[in-house]
């Protein structure tokens, strides 16, 4: 069963699917309960600006996706506090905006990106060395300003107005956040592509919800459903030789539906 | 001199064109106990608002300890009327209580902050919720949980919109009890529409419908309040009734 362990694809890939997990457990976890799913999946949408980008520059695409996705993100947060743009709105052309940017830096630098289907949909198995060493930067950051700005996050995320009462200055707060999800983002391009990520920040959160009360469990709980759901996508992916975003995304819904029949 | 606890001048608020508030002026001073009354759409809510600064006056000039709203944040402390919530949010009573006790970015609470929320928790009979997850507390029992939200800022200047909205009568009275305990300490101020029961405990009344009718102590209120409602309304003041005989 552990044969695949030799292969040195696969056991990136693992270390991916951990690294993955992270990112989900702790920004999920707020994705989940401040309910900004669909704005997160804008951002998502959006990021694939910075991959094309990055082709246009010929930069690594997922670091160029970086600056690009907390632009995509910052821009969306000022949409709805400052120009009063309904939030549902700045969502749809968000989402559409930063695809087509993508796509025409793609066109215009040469008109093929030859890996171009793996931003888009994942590829769990071609994650590089390099990949992995900007995904564990990036969970590190993103670990240590959800532990510096707990309380701030869990405030803004209850009760805005209150948290402005007592002195919080809650759009820097949200932009923070919105800046934390773009960059969970971008950890997890690699492995299921802008299309798809959403899935993984919204489904280990969700089931993880269902169990615990207690935000802090919350996240462990999520990180480790993550962990085990992603490599048993990937394991499945390899074995019947299917797309590994796609493998990933289906075995969490799975067990989205399983968790909800089983809690009942 | 000392300043005021709130100090409004001249204060006018439209919400898309629409005059909300018209030229208020009104002190409330750092032991005074105020109720503002009114008739629903009155404006007392976004009068609230306006002193927390949540809101920007059109017009005039809010001072709140003397300062800006937005400096005197430590000073303040707030019950919403609604507060819409997901009741399946991770969060327990004392974790909602300790958000009353937040100083600022990265200022971790202390035992002291503890001691604060676990003290406003008591005097709100709930501390034997502590750990409750909020979704499994009645809509009444969450209202003390704010309650004690707003207290455990240990605030000069308490700000209440209907606290006793969805409370029981017991728990009504020591409400009353705790705010006579408190009100040497704090301005408070509190809207209700329950005007004979407030009468009997508050010492002033504000009576706001756009402008401010009348604010002054509750013993002469009974004009102001025919006004602002436009009928008679009957008045208890510390235990005095103050009936309103005239014709209407
Ligand atoms: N966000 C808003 N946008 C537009 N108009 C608003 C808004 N909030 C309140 N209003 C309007 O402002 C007026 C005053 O509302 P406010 O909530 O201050 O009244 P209130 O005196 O607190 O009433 P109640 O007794 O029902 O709580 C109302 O006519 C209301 O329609
Ligand atoms: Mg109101």
């Amino acid at each position: 069963m552990l044969e695949f362990l030799q292969y040195e694809f696969m056991q990136r890939a693992f270390l991916a699917a951990v690294l993955v997990s992270v990112a989900c457990g702790a920004v999920g976890t707020y994705v989940v309960i401040k309910r900004i799913v669909s704005l997160s999946g804008a951002i998502s949408h959006a990021a694939f600006g910075g991959v094309g980008l990055g082709y246009f520059f010929s930069l690594n695409p997922v670091i160029a996706a970086i600056p690009f996705s907390i632009l995509a993100a910052l821009s969306i947060g000022f949409a709805r506090d400052k120009m009063k743009i309904s939030e549902d709105t700045a969502i749809g052309i968000l989402w559409s905006v930063g695809m087509a940017l993508g796509i025409i830096f793609i066109n215009l630098k040469s008109g093929y990106a030859p890996d171009l289907f793996s931003y888009l949909f994942g590829s769990i198995l071609t994650v590089s060395t390099t990949d992995l060493y900007i995904m564990l930067v990036l969970d590190v950051i993103i670990i240590f300003l959800v532990y510096l700005f707990r309380r701030e996050f869990l405030a803004v995320s209850f009760d805005e107005e209150f948290s402005k009462v007592v002195g919080l200055n809650s759009t820097y707060i949200n932009m923070l956040l919105l800046a934390l999800i773009a960059l969970s983002i971008v950890v997890l391009i690699k492995v299921v592509g802008v299309i798809l990520l959403i899935a993984l920040l919204a489904i280990p959160a969700a089931i993880a919800k269902q169990y615990t009360y207690d935000i802090r469990k919350l996240m462990i709980l999520s990180t480790i459903l993550g962990v085990i759901l992603t490599s048993l996508g990937l394991i499945l992916s390899f074995i019947f030789n299917l797309s590994s975003g796609a493998t990933i995304v289906l075995v969490m819904a799975v067990a989205f539906l399983l968790s909800y029949y089983i809690q009942d | 001199m000392k300043s005021a606890a709130v100090e409004l001048r001249n204060v006018s608020f439209s919400y898309n064109h629409q005059l909300i508030l018209k030229d208020v002026t009104l002190t409330i001073q750092e032991n005074d106990f105020m109720a503002i009354i009114g008739p629903n759409g009155g404006g007392k809510s976004t009068l609230l608002k306006i002193i927390l600064g949540l809101l920007k006056p059109d017009e005039g000039d809010v001072r709140i300890f003397g300062c800006i709203p937005q400096k005197a944040r430590d000073k303040i402390g707030y019950l919403p009327q609604k507060f819409i919530f997901d009741p399946d949010f991770p969060i327990n009573v004392m974790e909602t209580v300790m958000m009353g006790r937040y100083h600022g970015l990265l200022k971790k609470y202390s035992k002291k902050d503890e001691k604060k929320a676990k003290q406003a928790l008591k005097d709100v009979n709930m501390l034997d919720y502590e750990d409750r997850q909020i979704s499994r507390l009645s809509g009444g029992q969450m209202q003390r949980v704010l309650i004690a939200r707003a207290l455990a800022r240990e605030p000069k200047l308490l700000l209440m919109d209907e606290p006793m909205a969805s409370i029981d009568p017991e728990m009504q009275n020591s409400f009353y009890q705790l705010m006579a305990r408190l009100k040497n300490k704090m301005a408070i101020v509190l809207v209700s529409h329950d005007v004979g029961a407030v009468s009997v405990h508050v010492d002033k009344i504000a009576c706001l419908n756009q402008k401010l009718f009348y604010h002054g102590p509750v013993e002469n209120a009974a004009e102001g309040l025919e006004e602002v409602y436009k009928c008679p309304i009957e008045l208890i003041s510390h235990g005095i009734p103050h009936r309103m005989l005239r014709e209407h």
